[in-house]
């Protein structure tokens, strides 16, 4: 040991937390309370999706998403289950809740009560920032308008009532998750915060003192991808910019009101399925993107598992996360120092591009009327879909280099996932029927009237323009059931679906020879049926994830198939319902929820009640190879998971597949 | 090429379109579509036993245009919304662009319709417009006509731009324009009389309030009083979409050019009239101005297509015959 163990002064590490959540209430407080003692500092709450999309666990569309990718909330009881021995006054909690988020913080602040702890003493993050659902995530459920004064009244509401919460986390993740570069990142994460604070502003619901705190308790959801260098300028880029934003637009003169604070999860686009233990090295690089710069550094963090584009983590693969942090913060001397990037100048000509070329972008998000606006008209979405298809496009050109994927593929079998369980966690499949059981007896048992006229309040608020969170909170305390909430709002609001983007011009479409070699394929195929070939692209279920399926669609374009889009959260009846009225080809279904094989298995039932069993299906997402089987055998013609990154060799396939299903014969494999 | 794996019975099809039976419809749909010899006789056969009172005397052909971002596919599911309350079943040929790169298409539309989509009176089909056909694919005239057979209304939609706009007024009854509030081209087109006059106008997004309200103003200073008394008038509307507001008057508006089109008499000549173009359009990408010309000429061509009886395909095919025939001697 070379370096002097002399004492020096530390820096607190961050929070560390682990996304997590499943089953049931019970199975996640188990889990919490075990992290917790593992030295996790914080916790971050995953709900399922009905939970996040506003239905109880008894509701149709919930069918096989209950307690799948998160814990499912239905009402208090479930919330007391989720936080049982955990003091909320000490505890520092994070919710990953946007569309419901008004909901869930009021079932929070019910338990709190409950626990004895006044709303003042809480302390955590409700992430409330729906512009991305629009985006990218997909878990909306009202028109804009109404969405953001939703968070709006969140923000006023914790401002005025718990000064330590974070009402708002702005997210750039799911951004970059659907492509964003780290120019389009800084760009729309920040048009997203002014166009809140400008929301907050002009409600009036906070005067004018106070709304310098409002800026002061803004706080960011950041990704950060492999390009670590350009990652760590792009925090520093995030930090100067707020920095001006809050003093020149809103004129907060406190410099620690103006931090840019923020939370991070390491990207999961760049986790691989093929050779999955590389991804312990990509997360721990990513991490330290968001680490190195001491002024630019975040104040959460969160780590995705190794084995997440294979499934659901276990408890050990999240231990495992969890001693990533501990090691940076505790064992290396990182927290020793200074900003150890001040001053470089390479460091900040990168930060100066990126701040150009985000104020750039911003000025052409305020030409289409602020981020609201080019949200509705689609101008944000199609600029993603197009960043991202080039993404794909390079990585197919072998261009972007991926390791295990299009290069150095050789691998030796991994004893992690030749267990068993086939590394991942499985989720009980008796979660759903206990939860609605649960439910029932709930809903049974609860004074129905208090419940009714807690309902109506609930409406009137929504509809007179008041603050909703009281009318909400008191929704909590008699035991009003997240369906029930979501659905008087619904009655209020109205139902949203945004634009997809996927009509992006054909500017830049793969040239390759493979590319040519499949429209001629595409055309042939066509005559030979009599019509061009169509195609029905779709996701039923609640997941809103749609980037696979854009993806899809636009490569399917491109080598010359008609695509019909269906887009995200869809019924299997309504799915087969168009792909009868379209006289479509093949059907391609997309479900990342885990959720694939009861959704798959009801549509093709219902196929075969039309007739139209004939048509071929596919399968895309995270699909466990056991399920794949089962799959295939009840009819499948093909499954699709992230390892599958040559999309030329899918849209191979798809023409295959079409023609086997018509008695033509196949063509060789084209990629 | 591959013959049909399973040629359904035409005249019995026919029977269940006009049943409205869904799968029946898409099969019809599927069949008008297929290029091959074997499926096009029997699409013929399909169409020629089509009953003629409902294909050339009933029902309501609905064109709605205008730019890309007026919002035409939420418009049609508020005025879906409309129809299926007046308990009319509705049928939708929405037709969205190819790429001329690689001959694909994405056909989006369905996505904000959605809200219509579990009604089994509704029927939804996208077309691309397969690079012919001035932005409308050559399929819309027949496949309008099985919708016809089988619903009350047949709306198509189209993405249009300037002179393109005019191509669906050719293929249907009442075309209605819809305009962006805030731009301004529409407005230019029409002015110069570029663009053939629509039947109804309206300003979408009605609630974004000033930019509409001018838009409004310029798109009824545009209008001309009708030159002869009993003439159409064209109305300019607003309405919006997302709010549901004027959703009702301009469903009326476009009624009432329905009503309007059958007091005059009109309704029987304009559908023959419209087949009569889309074949006379098939014959001139076919052969070209010589073709045309050698088979009696354009306006010679139209007025005998509207005696002479007859499927599209029919009528195309004995004119095909006719100019092969010809040049052959």
């Amino acid at each position: 040991m070379s370096s002097d163990r002399k004492e020096v002064k530390r820096d607190r590490p961050w929070l560390m937390r682990t996304y997590s959540g499943h089953s049931s209430a019970k199975a996640s407080n188990e889990l919490y309370r075990t992290n917790l003692s593992k030295g996790q500092t914080g916790l971050s709450v995953a709900f399922d999706l009905p939970t996040q999309t506003g239905y109880d666990a008894d509701h149709p569309l919930a069918h096989g998403e209950v307690g799948k990718v998160g814990v499912p909330i239905g009402h208090i009881g479930d919330m007391e289950a989720l936080f049982d021995q955990i003091p909320l006054d000490k505890m520092n909690t994070s919710m990953t809740i946007n569309a419901t988020a008004a909901w869930l913080l009021s079932l929070y602040i019910a338990v709190a009560e409950r626990q004895g702890v006044a709303p003042s003493q809480l302390q955590g993050t409700t992430q409330n920032d729906i512009i991305k659902e629009y985006l990218s995530r997909g878990t909306y459920i009202f028109p804009p308008e109404p969405s953001v004064r939703l968070t709006t009244d969140i923000i006023s509401y914790t401002v005025n009532h718990i000064p330590k919460w974070n009402p708002t986390n702005i997210c750039s993740y799911h951004l970059q998750e659907a492509g964003a570069t780290p120019t389009q990142e800084l760009a729309y994460a920040l048009s997203t915060a002014i166009s809140v604070l400008d929301a907050i502003r002009d409600a009036g619901q906070i005067d004018g003192d106070a709304f310098a705190n409002v800026v002061g308790r803004t706080s960011f959801f950041v990704n950060a991808g492999i390009r670590f260098v350009e990652e760590c300028c792009k925090m520093r880029a995030f930090v100067g910019m707020w920095d001006r934003i809050a003093k020149e637009r809103y004129g907060v003169q406190d410099p620690k009101l103006r931090r840019f604070r923020y939370g991070i999860q390491v990207n999961s686009l760049g986790l691989t399925e093929s050779q999955p233990e590389n991804n312990v090295q990509r997360i721990v690089l990513e991490m330290l993107a968001v680490t190195l710069s001491k002024n630019a550094r975040a104040r959460a963090i969160q780590l995705p598992a190794w084995n997440e584009a294979l499934g659901l983590p276990r408890p050990w693969d999240q231990q495992w996360a969890l001693r990533m942090q501990q090691v940076l913060a505790i064992e290396t001397d990182l927290l020793e120092y200074g900003d150890i990037l001040d001053g470089s100048p390479i460091i900040d000509a990168k930060v100066r591009e990126l701040v150009q070329g985000a104020e750039e972008e911003m000025r052409r998000v305020k030409e289409e009327g602020g981020m609201v606006q080019a949200v509705e008209t689609g101008y944000v979405k199609r600029q993603l879909v197009t960043s991202h298809t080039d993404r794909m496009r390079a990585i197919e050109a072998g261009d972007l280099k991926i390791i295990g994927v299009n290069c150095f593929t050789e691998t030796t079998e991994s004893p992690l996932t030749s267990g068993t369980d086939s590394g991942i966690m499985k989720v009980d499949a008796t979660a759903e029927r206990e939860q609605i059981e649960r439910l029932q007896a709930f809903r049974a048992e609860r004074n129905s009237k208090e419940a009714k006229s807690a309902i109506a309040q609930l409406g009137d608020a929504a509809r007179s323009g008041i603050n909703i969170m009281d009318a909400s909170i008191r929704c909590a305390q008699v035991g009003v059931t997240t369906g029930e909430w979501s659905n008087e709002l619904r009655g209020v609001f109205g139902e949203y679906r945004a634009p997809t983007g996927i009509d992006i011009s054909t500017h830049g479409m793969g040239q390759s020879e493979t590319v040519a070699t499949l429209r001629e394929r595409t055309l042939k195929t066509g005559e030979e049926l009599g019509r061009p070939l169509k195609i029905l692209v779709g996701k039923p279920g609640l997941d809103g994830h749609s980037n696979g399926a854009e993806q899809i669609a636009v490569k399917a374009r491109d080598v010359g198939f008609e695509v019909v889009y269906e887009g995200i959260r869809l019924t299997p009846e309504q799915i087969v319902k168009a792909a009868e009225e379209e006289g479509v080809h093949l059907i391609g279904l997309s479900v990342l929820s885990g959720s694939h094989l009861e959704l798959v298995e009801d549509a093709l039932a219902r196929l075969a009640e039309i007739g139209l069993s004939e048509v071929p299906v596919i399968v895309g997402g995270i699909v466990p190879t056991e399920d794949e089987k089962d799959l295939k055998a009840h009819g499948v013609a093909a499954v699709y998971t992230p390892k599958d990154s040559d999309m030329n060799r899918i849209m191979s396939d798809l023409v295959n597949i079409i023609r086997e299903s018509n008695g033509l014969e196949r063509f060789e494999d084209a990629a | 090429m591959l013959a049909l794996r399973t040629p359904p019975d035409p005249e019995s099809l026919a029977a269940s379109v006009s049943d409205q039976d869904r799968s029946a419809v898409a099969k019809a749909l599927n069949l008008l579509d297929d290029k091959r010899p074997e499926a096009r006789k029997l699409a013929a056969r399909l169409l020629a036993t089509l009953p003629k009172e409902r294909l050339y005397g009933s029902g309501h052909l609905i064109g709605l245009t205008g730019p890309p971002g007026a919002g035409k596919s939420s418009l049609t599911a508020a005025l879906v919304r409309v129809w299926r309350n007046r308990g009319l079943a509705v049928g939708i040929l929405a037709v969205d662009p190819s790429s001329p790169i690689s001959g694909g298409a994405l056909l989006g539309d369905r996505l904000r319709m959605l809200s219509s989509d579990l009604d089994d009176k509704v029927f939804i089909r996208s077309l691309a417009c397969r690079g012919e056909f001035g932005g409308l694919s050559a399929e819309v005239w027949p496949m309008s006509l099985v919708m016809l057979a089988a619903f009350d209304i047949v709306l198509v939609e189209t993405v249009g731009v300037g002179q393109k706009e005019i191509d669906v007024s050719k293929l249907t009854d009442t075309t209605c324009f819809v305009a962006q509030p805030a731009s301004g081209d529409s407005i230019q087109f029409l002015k110069a009389g570029i663009m053939e006059i629509p039947h109804v106008l309206v300003v979408n997004k009605a609630d974004v309030g000033l930019a509409a309200r001018k838009t409004l103003s310029e798109l009824r200073g545009t209008l001309k009083p009708p030159a002869h008394a009993g003439d159409w008038q064209v109305p300019a509307l607003a309405a919006s979409a997302t709010k549901g507001t004027g959703i009702e008057a301009l469903a009326d508006s476009i009624e009432a050019h329905r009503a309007w089109l059958t007091a005059q008499g009109m309704l029987p000549t304009i559908r023959k009239r419209f087949q009569a173009e889309w074949i006379v359009k098939r014959l001139l990408e076919e052969f070209g101005r010589f073709g045309i010309e050698t088979l009696g000429g354009e306006s010679r061509l139209l007025d005998s297509l509207v005696e002479i009886p007859g499927s599209p395909f029919e009528q195309y095919e004995s004119l095909r015959n006719r100019f092969l025939t010809n040049r052959g001697q």
